[in-house]
């Protein structure tokens, strides 16, 4: 188990290398490259320039300066936002929580709901029901999430005035209710999709493990077929589960970015799309190397977890 | 005689191909919903008496089925059906374009490390992994920040992000199929490395490769709409699927067509394109059976 979670983390910090790389050379791809700042405001003269240049250090080799630079991101200085001076990191850890909260949300329903489908699915494979949630599931992939969240702005917020169109709370209130009702329409949007991957996956990994000799021995045995289902299919249809949660990481913060948008919701996303609107390229660098860390993340914690209950896969 | 009822109709892999398309019925329906798409892009803009640019400021706002304007007109009176129309030029010639792009570097990547194995296959392999860290859209979005927006900046960001599925499908089926006794014989015979790789492995693995590529167009018309949804895509006042919902969420409530008619042509052309592939999956190749 040590070697196999230390194989996993090694790879991981060669993803991360390759990865810091990546976001240092789109970086350097920004017009002007990291003195963009300077350079689009106008006042500063070629001189004064060339002279910002060598202060920071940006006439050296590259490779040296991206040594530093990566160095500097492992210490958690991620430089400061060129709107209003405040360093990266605390400016993503604001906004962060938000985020999570939507994230965390739609991953619950989904989850819940897009079990059930798939479990029923499976059972009941070719049924009405199963054929309506297979050509459901393609057409919630489909479906553009922006659009979506207008529809439901539409529908929910227009027409019925259920819910509201926009932002984390009523400006005054912020009671735990009024979270709540400000949370429905963004999480239920970023949900569609993620239900849909959750019900597909699970139906192909319950019908995998429904037809296994173990579950025809339980029958055999007599066991009550609810238990059959619970106890011995549904908890090993989960285990693959692991690594689609880990795999379904990068669409479901990418997701989150669009409900954010379109909800005026006050996480990442939208201090994402903020930035890249006020060229503050430090803060969008930060976001970008932050989101790549958190899948990375995500991702190993899924194979480590995915390897402590099934002990199938430590010897692989 | 009487064994002649016992015998079997015989079929090419193609015909057998075939006809497990045509039973795919939402594949079948895909693929006429996408051909009316297309014509309806091509042809429609000759056929209507608008332009798709013609700013009409007393008819603005004018809802869908209310005198000349079938779907109604937008927020500067230009006609919504002639920018869809245009619009859907646009959208589906970038998918299709992006997906080409996609292919080519998806394909050579994937040979390569496929091929040669060992440290080249490794390094490119974590390099797809690498970049497959990167949210999609936050990556897309980066990227077309940094750069001057337009057609084929557009085009290339939304290629340069979507190649890395179709690496990992032709890298597994290449890794597989050099193996096989036709690899062995091609290099008995002394073929080139370069040979072997792109005239006896890739098209072998045809079949997973075009399933990939007509998902890529899904794919790729989805992330137009998002770049150009959120101002980093195609700009007015040329037309896109994805702009045309740009300043739709102001008018939302007056004039909820202009949100519903673009979604709904997006919606189309993505599913449409998804349920092709998901066909196609069918008919190609019956074992490959990913969810």
């Amino acid at each position: 188990m040590a070697r196999y979670v230390a194989n996993r983390l090694a790879q991981a910090i060669m993803l991360l290398v390759i990865v810091s790389a990546i976001g240092f050379a789109i970086l350097h791809l920004a017009p002007g490259g990291p003195l963009s700042q300077f350079a689009v405001s106008g006042q500063m003269t070629q001189e004064d320039l060339d002279r910002v240049t060598r202060q920071l250090g940006l006439d050296r080799p590259l490779p040296i300066q991206y040594l530093d630079w990566f160095g500097r991101m492992l210490k958690g200085d991620w430089g400061k936002s060129y709107r209003d001076g405040e360093a990266v990191l605390s400016v993503i850890s604001s906004h962060l929580g938000a985020t999570l909260e939507l994230m965390a949300t739609a991953t619950i329903i989904a989850v819940l709901l897009g079990c059930w489908i798939g479990v029923l699915g499976a059972l009941r494979r070719y049924s009405v029901f199963d054929t309506l949630a297979t050509v459901g599931a393609m057409i919630a992939l489909s479906i553009p999430t922006f659009w979506f969240g207008l529809v439901t702005i539409y529908v929910f917020s227009v027409k019925l005035g259920w819910l509201p169109a926009g932002n984390r709370q009523t400006i005054g209130d912020g009671s735990f209710l009024d979270l709540l009702h400000h949370l429905i329409a963004p999480a239920m949007v970023l949900a569609l999709v993620e239900t849909a991957m959750w019900g597909r996956f699970m139906r192909s990994s319950m019908l995998e493990v429904i037809n296994q000799d173990y579950i025809r021995t339980a029958r055999a045995k007599g066991m009550p077929e609810w238990r059959i289902l619970t106890v011995h299919g549904l908890r090993n249809a989960l285990l693959p589960m692991i690594t689609v949660a880990g795999l379904q990481f990068p669409t479901l913060l990418g997701g989150a970015l669009v409900a954010e948008t379109v909800f005026t919701w006050p996480g990442m996303g939208r201090l994402f799309l903020d930035s890249i609107g006020y060229r503050d390229y430090p803060v969008v660098m930060g976001i970008l190397m932050f989101s790549a860390t958190m899948v990375l993340i995500g991702s190993l914690l899924a194979d480590i977890l995915y390897a402590v209950v099934d002990p199938r896969i430590r010897v692989g | 005689m009487a064994t002649a009822a016992l015998s079997t109709v015989q079929r090419t892999p193609g015909q057998a191909a075939w006809r497990r398309f045509c039973r795919h019925r939402l594949a079948l329906a895909g693929a006429a919903i996408i051909l009316v798409l297309v014509l309806g892009s091509a042809l429609g803009p000759h056929l209507l008496p608008f332009d798709d640019t013609y700013i009409d400021i007393m008819k603005r706002f004018a809802p869908p089925l209310s005198g000349a304007h079938i779907l109604g007109t937008d927020e500067l009176g230009r006609d919504v059906l002639a920018r869809l129309m245009m619009g859907g030029r646009v959208s589906l010639s970038i998918g299709i374009v992006a997906m080409v792009m996609a292919m080519v570097v998806g394909i050579v990547v994937g040979a390569f490390a496929g091929f040669y194995g060992g440290a080249v296959g490794a390094v490119l392999m974590r390099l797809v992994d690498a970049v497959l860290c990167f949210p999609t859209i936050f990556l897309l979005l980066a990227l077309a920040a940094l750069t001057e927006p337009g057609l084929v900046t557009t085009t290339v960001l939304i290629a340069a992000t979507a190649w890395m599925a179709v690496a990992r499908v032709v890298e597994a089926q290449v890794r597989s199929l050099r193996e096989r006794e036709f690899a062995v014989a091609a290099f008995a015979f002394g073929s080139s490395n370069l040979r072997i790789m792109f005239r006896e492995l890739v098209p072998n693995a045809i079949a997973p490769i075009v399933v990939a590529a007509t998902l890529n167009v899904a794919k790729a018309i989805l992330l137009e709409s998002y770049v150009s949804y959120l101002g980093f895509g195609i700009q007015p006042p040329a037309a896109s699927w994805g702009n045309m919902l740009n300043n739709a969420q102001i008018y939302l409530t007056s004039a909820p067509w202009l949100a519903i008619v673009p979604g709904v042509a997006i919606t189309l052309a993505v599913t449409s394109f998804n349920f092709l592939g998901d066909g196609l999956r069918d008919a190609l190749d019956p074992r490959m059976n990913i969810p």
